[in-house]
């Protein structure tokens, strides 16, 4: 139950760019894909069904050993939050492990009431706490007591848990979901005589999904923010970033959620949510396992007709207006420094996707790359330093970022300095052949491992499904990634690296505060709520 | 890149898990995934790889696996970190990273990137807690070539002056980092006050110990360690007699591998305390109920495992049902009496919950630990935890690859070949009298130190209202290290 971009991020951070090829869409194709599977072989394994409900349910047989994995592709993010309601799709990902109408519950007619007069109290307890002639304290108490009262009478009916508990006694294995900006994913693994079990489970949440417990749940996903967020460095500073870059587009909105809004989202926004973008022609469902798709299809078919056929939501209106000032957002505070900048490029359809993706191999993949060996290695200024895409999502036109993490001693200026003059390479100089060569033949070897991994191959392949309306993308990229020229490349960082188009960021360490602090906690002041 | 640095960034991976309490008597009348039909498994005989003893000792295992065009190994070395001169702490970190970068007396670090990353495969060496390793992979038509390139590395390495340099600079990155992040600060003080700050299970680099690692120091390292047990471990598209053969050329003419020497530890567990670290600018507190835990040759751990389920295992335990689900008082909550192969692990119960919570969720934890004494086990919480345990068993080795990386786990610390297949012999046997036995004889409340950090002017009450004695104030600042960062407070605990 994470947000997706950061750790996202912060994974491709970790490898320095190794992983960014799976992460931002396997750009490997089928030509030259050499060995035990290919795309011919994968045809043979792979079965697509779309349901009336326009649900597409995608196996793909790989009997290694008696498991499978699955995962729940919906098309919507914390993107699709409505103004005002910033954290909502990654709310309701934390409601979907709550149970439904048949689990989760003693009497859910009886439940159904009490959740009612839930929201009712909450209503109540909202029009006092925003009324705009300010709210009275004791008003403000009274609605806030009867609302923790309703949902107190409405917890006699929960079984905490259950859905969950059901999983987990029968073998679940790697259980969770995350939210992204631009997508909401469901996935675990299980024996395969639970295949069945977990049709059931999974359907049932999709379709008749109830709004149990949410309002303490919220209490934790708040918890969740100041985790990822509040209280960590980097999270400060990429928040910061992100809605610095943008100035219309929701990709500059925190996805998790700003305080205030999140702290007020309620159970019937949820659920509205749920009604307008869990329809089956926003859901793919990829199994890959031991699963037999001429026995189980009907089966699977039964269980997911459940799901609701409402219209596929259209594409929101929002697009991100072109950028025509610099802009830089300093942070000074008592952690180390860090230094990230970013420019926007297009979306995944763009024509020069691949190109980017040839960018961030050739900047950061490994130490042959050109920032570990300029930043790193020769000018020993940083301790890591690497330029991907994209960021921080991909459906919608996004970031091409660079990031360094100096050396102790080493400025956040002097990282922007260093890649700026790498940039400048690579717009007045071609890259090598044998640079364009590694990148696509890492591109190929990338995808080629993936495929071993039940889940990975779940991911991607519900992702593809997702994105092209077909998986056999996840293969050809690789047309696109043999076609990437140096011209292009050149042509590309000409066009997208140039400072009018540019957002900067970075960490400074303030020096610390003069007067003594006290050295154990007694009580203190107010502090966040 | 470095593990360390790199663990800086990825900040921190909490494992959300469990807990508590709230037995459910369920009333529903009809449970219709009950009725769902759950088939007999599929018979599955998981592949053990050919294991390969040599008259030296050194041990071979082959694990064939033609599904994709790729071959991986890895040479696994004895000794590690906590072998290491504590004058020297970070000496086997420096190592690992200068070993691969510097390259061999043939190719340079620099040249084999070139000629690797151009084939798209790779060669890395590495340091840990009690081992180095050698390992690498690539597509198979690469995977001679590579492999010479991964042995001659092994047996020829030329450490290089200027690879220590960039090594030492990446370290130095690490250290003076490491208070940036809250997790990873409580992380580390919560292992010291477990071990000892000086326990090699805990002690940390220092800017002056990483100072003083020469390059002669690690071709010490290197000539010492090679002498011991060596453990190959290939993975992938071979065959196994042409590889078998190739790896008996290259090592069957080494002399009889060393025994390494034993190491004599004291573990003692903590005393009830309380400790604080003031961390200004973040709005949650990282709360951290330690105590020393078990080894796994321990025939109490079937035990501890299912009482392990039951307290911080998944979102049924009793920390998650009551300090996540009841209380809402956190994200990430769970925990468990750890076991670790070859000496006692950390029992270890993380919380973290906003700075105004920080007594009620610390406490509500407290009362679920110690309550696993006070309320007892129930059948249906033995019955859930065997189910969660048996029933995931075989993600344990459904794949060849984690059969291998197992098989070559086992002979590293010295346990049986069948111990997979005993341990789950053994979990299933676990009755509810087994579980309260463990519960007594492992957790008591005199022995746990509890450790909070967090932003004091945020917490009220303050963490006094927690009972548990003054709080004892722990100093992280870093020696050496330019001011700035986070203050601990001014006493050394």
């Amino acid at each position: 139950m994470r947000l997706r971009a950061f750790c996202w991020l912060k994974t491709s951070w970790l490898t320095m760019g190794a992983v960014l090829l799976i992460a931002a869409g396997w750009g490997v194709a089928a030509s030259g894909v050499a060995g035990a599977q290919d795309l011919k072989s994968f045809e043979q394994r792979i079965t697509t069904k779309v349901l009336p409900n326009g649900l597409t349910i995608l196996i793909c047989e790989r009997p290694e050993a008696p498991v499978f994995s699955y995962t729940t592709f919906v098309d919507v993010g914390d993107v699709n939050d409505p103004w005002g309601e910033s954290g909502l799709a990654h709310m309701f990902e934390h409601l979907a492990f709550k149970g439904t109408t048949q689990i989760g519950t003693r009497n859910w007619p009886a439940e159904k009431v009490a959740l009612e007069k839930v929201e009712e109290a909450n209503s109540a307890y909202e029009q006092e706490y925003r009324n705009p002639n300010g709210s009275d304290p004791q008003k403000l108490a009274a609605v806030k007591a009867k609302f923790e009262e309703a949902q107190a009478e409405a917890e006699k009916y929960v079984i905490p848990n259950q859905f969950t508990e059901v999983a987990e006694r029968n073998g679940v294995h790697g259980l969770n979901a995350e939210t992204g900006l631009d997508e909401t994913q469901y996935f675990w693994s299980m024996p395969e005589n639970r295949l069945e079990l977990w049709a059931w489970l999974e359907s049932a949440r999709l379709s008749d999904v109830v709004p149990r417990e949410f309002y303490k749940e919220r209490d934790v996903v708040m918890e969740e923010r100041r985790m990822r967020t509040d209280s960590n460095p980097e999270g400060r500073l990429f928040e910061q970033f992100a809605s610095t870059a943008y100035v219309a587009h929701p990709y500059g909105r925190s996805g998790i959620g700003w305080p205030s809004e999140l702290s007020q989202i309620t159970a019937t926004e949820a659920m509205d949510f749920h009604k307008a973008y869990y329809v089956g022609a926003n859901i793919v469902v990829a199994v890959v396992g031991d699963v037999k798709a001429a026995e189980t299809m009907p089966m699977l078919e039964k269980y997911f007709s459940k799901v609701s056929g409402g219209p596929r939501p259209l594409k929101m209106t929002t697009v991100e207006p072109k950028q025509f000032a610099e802009k830089k957002v300093t942070i000074r505070e008592m952690s180390q420094p860090i230094y990230i900048e970013g420019y926007h490029r297009g979306d995944y359809h763009d024509p020069d996707d691949a190109v980017y993706d040839a960018i961030g191999d050739i900047f950061s993949n490994g130490r042959v790359s050109r920032l570990y060996r300029s930043l790193v290695r020769d000018q020993q200024i940083a301790a890591l330093a690497v330029g991907e895409s994209p960021f921080p999502g991909s459906k919608f036109p996004s970031l091409f970022l660079f990031g360094a993490v100096p050396l102790p001693g080493h400025t956040p200026a002097e990282m922007a300095d260093a890649i700026h003059k790498e940039i400048d390479k690579l717009k007045t100089a071609d890259v090598t052949d044998e640079e364009l060569a590694m990148f696509k033949t890492r591109a190929r070897a990338d995808l080629l491992r993936g495929l071993g991994d039940n889940q990975g191959l779940a991911d991607a392949l519900a992702e593809y499904q997702t994105r092209y309306g077909d998986w056999r993308e996840l293969f050809k990229q690789l047309d696109r990634v043999d076609k990437v020229s140096k011209a292009d490349i050149r042509r590309v960082a000409n066009k997208v690296f140039v400072a009018s188009n540019r957002t900067e960021a970075w960490t400074e360490t303030a020096a610390p505060a003069q007067e003594p602090k006290p050295a154990a906690p007694a009580g203190g002041k107010a502090g966040a709520q | 890149m470095k593990s360390s640095l790199a663990t800086r960034l990825l900040g921190f991976a909490v494992a959300c898990s469990v807990a508590g309490g709230i037995a459910p008597a369920h009333s529903q009348e009809s449970k219709p995934w009950e009725k769902i039909p759950i088939p007999a498994l599929r018979e599955f005989k998981p592949q053990e790889p050919k294991r390969i003893e040599l008259k030296n000792g050194i041990v071979i295992f082959l694990q064939e696996d033609h599904e994709l065009p790729f071959v991986s190994g890895s040479v696994l070395i004895p000794g590690g970190a906590r072998d290491e001169d504590a004058s020297k702490a970070g000496l086997v970190d420096l190592y690992g990273q200068t070993w691969r970068t510097s390259g061999t007396a043939k190719m340079t670090g620099d040249a084999m990137d070139d000629m690797l990353e151009a084939k798209a495969a790779h060669i890395e060496s590495g340091g840990g807690e009690d081992s180095t390793s050698v390992s690498w992979d690539s597509l198979k038509g690469d995977a001679d070539q590579v492999l010479s390139m991964a042995l001659d590395l092994l047996f020829h390495p030329k450490f290089d002056e200027q690879k220590l340099r960039l090594a030492k600079q990446q370290l130095a990155t690490a250290i003076v980092r490491r208070n940036d992040d809250e997790a990873e600060i409580a992380g580390r003080e919560a292992a010291k006050l477990v071990y000892g700050a000086d326990s090699p299970y805990a002690r940390q680099p220092e800017l002056a110990t990483i100072r003083g690692v020469a390059l002669a120091d690690l071709q010490a390292w290197h000539d010492k360690t090679l002498g011991y047990k060596l453990i190959v471990s290939v993975g992938g598209d071979f065959d196994s007699a042409a590889m078998e053969a190739k790896l008996r050329a290259a090592l069957e003419g080494l002399p009889p591998a060393k025994q390494m020497p034993q190491r004599h530890d004291e573990f003692h567990a903590p005393k009830q305390a309380l400790y604080f670290i003031n961390k200004e600018d973040v709005n949650q507190s990282n709360v951290q109920i330690v105590g020393l835990g078990t080894v796994r040759r321990n025939p109490d751990v079937p035990a501890l495992a299912v009482m392990n389920d039951i307290l911080g295992g998944g979102f049924a335990s009793r920390l998650f049902q009551t300090v996540r689900t009841k209380l809402g008082l956190a994200y990430a909550v769970g925990g468990g009496f750890g076991f670790a192969y070859d000496h006692p692990a950390t029992f270890d119960v993380e919380v973290l919950t906003q700075s105004a919570t920080t007594v009620k969720a610390t406490r509500a934890a407290l009362d679920v630990i110690g309550g696993l004494d006070a309320s007892p086990f129930t059948d249906e919480e033995l019955k859930r935890a065997k189910d969660d345990i048996l029933n995931s068993f075989l993600f344990r080795y459904d794949t060849k690859e984690k059969v291998l990386a197992e098989s070559v786990r086992l002979e590293f610390y010295g346990y049986p070949a069948d111990y997979l297949e005993t341990y789950e012999v053994a979990l299933k046997k676990v009755t509810l009298a087994d579980v309260a036995a463990a519960a007594k004889k492992y957790i008591h409340a005199e022995q746990v130190a509890v450790l909070v950090v967090g932003n004091a002017s945020e917490m009220k009450p303050g963490l006094e209202e927690l009972k548990l004695g003054p709080v004892h104030p722990i100093d992280i600042s870093i020696p050496g290290a330019p001011t700035g960062g986070p203050q601990g407070g001014e006493n050394q605990q």
